[in-house]
């Protein structure tokens, strides 16, 4: 439905962000996807989220792979460069941009086909370095675009439309990434705005690997009974671990939480994480019980969701690199031609 | 018994070692010291893939008037390795000299009664003065070049020299190697009549050049030339490159006060990796290149297909091997052109660049980078194993300190706030070129969607014929632009006219020269000329129909260079024909003048054949 334009004009007394943008500005073109598509909300969420972050649009850099999911980074920030790359490499492609412009935002936009089949490997590697982004998995565990194949992530008894049964395990995005070493790792459901964007907004103000598994039923080929990944499904076996609340301020922690269900989460820039937690055993800080608690839960049919783990100070690929602190984009022959005096050095030791 | 060769500066020595013995460096320093001693020279490393126990030969070609091609046949051979010996005795030539260690003896009939056989007892020596196996190990190698020294009468100041200079910072170990040295040369001056009929004399004919790898050459190439992004995978025999370019950028692109670093560098996890950050990086605006072989090649192709699309700069370092497969690994091929040329699903082609030497791999991998971004698009530097693993003599590297950096069509911020028009696929200029943007410019100008599939002129999804087949004649206008401004190719004349030219490129160029000289003497003139890029430029299709015959000359099976230019000039292929060399070793002088000798046979007596009933 490119053909559609959306309508400039809007309402004068739209709400405006700190940069005077409103709403509108973060919007990208026309959904293409099926009516009802849980894309389509993670989408909004993202609006919404750089919306509120008063982010700047065109200082984000969002790339996809192939797929339905991928194909949704058209329909958000139409003032941001995207790059629609090829089927599961998004994370390379994103790691180069990365290092060649370390102050840029980087928002990767992946499925569970992109990146659980053909590009496990890939998102495994980018995780373990610590690229400096969002990594948005928007998981419905079936192939949209080419009608309605499993996914690696769907699971292991589950039933296609066509009747077809999956015998294979699933792949679990979340546990990977926390043993890979993700900074920040989260699980949400399109259908839950009200959890999802606070987490995406965090998400991008973390710096190191930031990733969030989002449950995105597909209302063409994977929203039936049967499905683990339909609506209905996630409602009912949705475990949030915790509702944060998200804060740009630095001023001091809001106390009138009752003591033992707030958590405070200071970022490397200063922004604060509130954590309202809902399961009282559960300490997003330490990853291996985090990976435990993932699996106790998966045990016992839940999908658990919120902020799984977080490390405010873990550090980013360009840290562990020691790039320099300009983008590696900004030097010129100044900065990066040691010039005609070290040549000839170079050429008297070779003699 | 044919006379033993005589010869002063112009023969061949090759080692035959067992890999991982440590021979490597002693072999170097034979090679080093001639130099040294103002004759120039070249080496060869043939090795196995392996790192301890299969046979490795070195082979250091030494000539006066600068043929320092690979000959073939071998002069004298240091033979240290049993497992290779009968293959080893069977390349001298007759009249050539061995030299063996001959601690253990060995029956008459293992040798050849048409050479010079030269046993020395370098184990009994050794293990005389050491009783440490590794020392005994390492210093035999430093033995047989004493005794080397003083059978072709070397310089031995100059050796010392080196020898300092090879363990500077190891001091300790200086004077055990002088004294192995002196080991060797002591027994060769009482045991035997020095020097041999191979002799050096010093001469002043190396002048200021210098003997380094093209693999080092091409990453101080890009350092050069700008590069801040390094991606790859390791594969041999492109991994030295990729190494180099880190060793080089450690000295060089520091910022002087935090000493952080100008550069990144990600062996990453695989080949469609590398090329996945190289175009990321590109396409947000840093100069960025891969390096690889063959099968990195292959595992890049839906990415190369991708940034030419896509319309992305990328440069892709090829140091080619002996393939298909994983082939011969440590062996040298020009196999890859086709792959290269047309990588990639659908229509695609690809600049290529053809460095003959260390020296031009230097030049062309910044002109690369230059070429990339100016054409936005992927740029191959078509390099091989022989020149990129191998020690060459090549003229001292230069740089124009005037020179600046081509970073092609970039729209920055002021262009776009003025309201200059932004189409990313528009061709403003008419030479298929069109304007890019860097993510992040400007807050409400010049943002686009950058995608594989079909778009319009302005970067908007489109799934229309007409604005597919726009693009895609765009995109051919843009190859046409291309052809204008990669290296030209070079033509030499013949002495005499002639209707016979030869082509060639990259590392066949040495033996090349010397076969013309020796085709010369032998009264067969050819024009040649030495291709340097692709696409082709006119000069190519001028050549070809100037010569009635073409003799091209490559290091592959099935004449890809040929069907190359068949292809793109629309030339009969009856006119060019194949001249092909593809064991892994790398083309010889003889192999090339006993080609082109018996085709002019065969074409010179075809009338007579032909008149025969």
């Amino acid at each position: 439905m490119t053909y559609i334009v959306k309508p400039r004009l809007h309402h004068p007394k739209l709400p405006t962000n700190a940069l005077g943008y409103t709403h509108r500005d973060y919007e990208g073109s026309v959904s293409t996807l099926c009516a009802g598509c849980g894309h389509d909300s993670i989408s909004a969420a993202i609006i919404q989220a750089c919306f509120e972050l008063s982010l700047p649009p065109h200082r984000i850099a969002k790339l996809s792979g192939i797929g339905c999911s991928s194909k949704t980074p058209t329909y958000f920030l139409g003032q941001s460069h995207g790059f629609n790359s090829v089927h599961g490499r998004m994370p390379s492609v994103l790691t180069g941009a990365n290092l060649a412009n370390r102050d840029l935002i980087y928002l990767g936009v992946s499925g569970d086909g992109d990146s659980a089949s053909i590009g496990l490997g890939q998102f495994a590697h980018c995780i373990r370095r610590g690229v400096d982004m969002v990594y948005i998995v928007e998981n419905n565990g079936v192939y949209g675009l080419t009608k309605g194949q499993f996914s690696a992530t769907a699971d292991k008894g589950s039933s296609a439309k066509r009747g077809a049964v999956n015998s294979d395990s699933p792949i679990d995005l979340v546990a990977m990434a926390l043993q890979l070493g993700a900074s920040y790792v989260a699980r949400s459901f399109s259908g839950d705005k009200a959890q999802l964007v606070p987490l995406i907004k965090a998400a991008i103000q973390h710096k190191g690997a930031a990733f969030i598994d989002v449950v995105s039923p597909c209302v063409a080929f994977n929203n039936h009974p049967g499905s683990t990944k339909s609506f209905d499904y996630v409602r009912d076996h949705n475990e949030a671990v915790n509702q944060l609340d998200y804060m740009v301020e630095r001023d001091a922690i809001v106390a009138d939480y009752a003591p033992g269900t707030v958590e405070t989460v200071m970022q490397h820039d200063g922004s604060m994480l509130r954590l309202r937690k809902l399961a009282l055993d559960y300490d997003p800080h330490e990853r291996i019980s985090a990976l435990t608690y993932l699996q106790q839960r998966q045990a016992a049919g839940e999908v658990v969701t919120g902020l799984l783990f977080v490390e405010a100070d873990h550090g980013d690929m360009h840290g562990y690199l020691d790039t320099v602190d300009s983008p590696l984009n900004t030097l010129g022959e100044a900065e990066l031609c040691p010039g005609p005096d070290l040549l000839e050095r170079y050429n008297a030791a070779h003699r | 018994m044919p006379q033993p060769i005589k010869s002063v500066n112009d023969f061949v020595v090759k080692f035959a070692n067992v890999n991982g013995s440590g021979s490597a460096s002693a072999n170097a320093l034979f090679a080093k010291s001639v130099l040294r001693m103002g004759i120039p020279a070249s080496s060869r490393n043939i090795f196995p893939s392996n790192i301890q126990g299969l046979p490795t030969w070195f082979e250091v070609r030494i000539n006066d008037h600068d043929h320092l091609g690979r000959r073939g046949g071998v002069d004298m051979m240091v033979a240290m390795n049993p497992q290779t010996w009968e293959q080893d005795i069977a390349e001298i030539e007759p009249g050539g000299y061995l030299l063996y260690d001959a601690t253990k003896p060995m029956p008459a009939s293992r040798f050849r009664d048409d050479i010079n056989v030269i046993g020395a007892p370098l184990t009994e020596i050794c293990n005389r003065t050491y009783s440490d196996p590794r020392q005994r190990q390492l210093f035999k190698n430093i033995i047989y070049l004493g005794v080397l020294s003083a059978l072709l009468d070397m310089d031995v100041p100059a050796i010392e020299t080196l020898i300092g200079e090879q363990f500077r910072g190891k001091d300790s170990l200086i004077k055990p190697n002088l004294h192995a040295l002196q080991l060797g040369r002591d027994w060769a001056i009482q045991a035997l009549d020095c020097p041999l009929g191979l002799r050096l004399e010093p001469r002043d004919k190396v002048g200021d050049r210098i003997f380094v790898s093209g693999n080092d050459a091409a990453a101080l190439g890009a350092v050069y030339g700008g590069a801040t992004v390094c991606a790859w995978y390791p594969i041999t025999p492109s991994s030295s490159l990729a190494e180099a370019f880190q060793a080089h950028c450690q000295r060089m692109r520091r910022e002087p006060d935090s000493k952080k670093r100008r550069y990144a560098i990600i062996q990453a996890e695989d080949e469609l990796a590398s090329i996945g950050m190289v175009i990321g990086a590109a396409w947000n605006g840093a100069r960025a290149f891969t390096a690889t072989s063959g099968p990195g090649i292959s595992l890049m192709q839906e990415f190369i297909g991708l940034a030419y699309f896509a319309e992305i700069p990328a440069v892709i370092f090829d140091i080619q091997r002996g393939s298909p497969s994983t082939g011969m690994p440590t062996r040298t091929q020009q196999a890859d052109i086709i792959s290269a040329a047309y990588a990639s699903h659908g229509d695609t082609k690809h600049v290529l660049l053809f460095p003959q030497d260390p020296n031009e791999s230097f030049t062309f991998a910044a002109d690369a980078l230059d070429l990339a971004d100016r054409l936005q698009t992927p740029v191959f530097v078509m390099m091989d194993l022989d020149i990129g693993m191998n020690d060459w003599l090549v003229p001292p590297l230069k740089w124009d300190p005037a020179r600046q950096y081509d970073r092609g069509k970039i729209m920055n911020f002021e262009d776009l706030d003025s309201g200059k028009e932004f189409g990313r696929y528009l061709d403003v200029d008419g030479d298929g070129i069109p304007y890019r943007t860097l993510p992040g410019t400007h807050p409400t100008r010049g943002a686009y969607f950058t995608r594989g599939t079909t778009k319009d002129r302005y970067a908007r999804y489109t799934e229309e014929g007409p604005a597919y087949v726009d693009n895609m004649q765009r995109l051919l206008e843009k190859f046409e632009t291309a052809k204008r401004i990669v290296p030209r190719p070079i033509r030499r004349d013949a002495i005499e006219q002639t209707r016979y030219g030869a082509i060639y490129f990259g590392s066949t160029a040495p033996a090349m020269e010397e076969a013309l000289d020796l085709l010369e003497a032998r009264g067969i003139h050819l024009d040649t000329l030495r291709v340097r890029a692709f696409p082709f430029h006119d000069d190519i299709l001028d050549f070809i129909t100037s010569h009635e015959r073409i003799f091209l000359v490559e290091q592959n099976r099935d004449g890809q260079m040929r069907t190359l230019v068949t292809t793109e000039l629309e030339v009969d292929p009856a006119r060019l024909v194949p001249i092909l060399h593809y064991d892994g070793t790398p083309i010889t002088a003889r192999f090339i003048v006993k080609a082109i000798a018996d085709m002019l046979a065969v074409v010179t007596l075809a009338p007579l054949r032909k008149a025969l009933p």
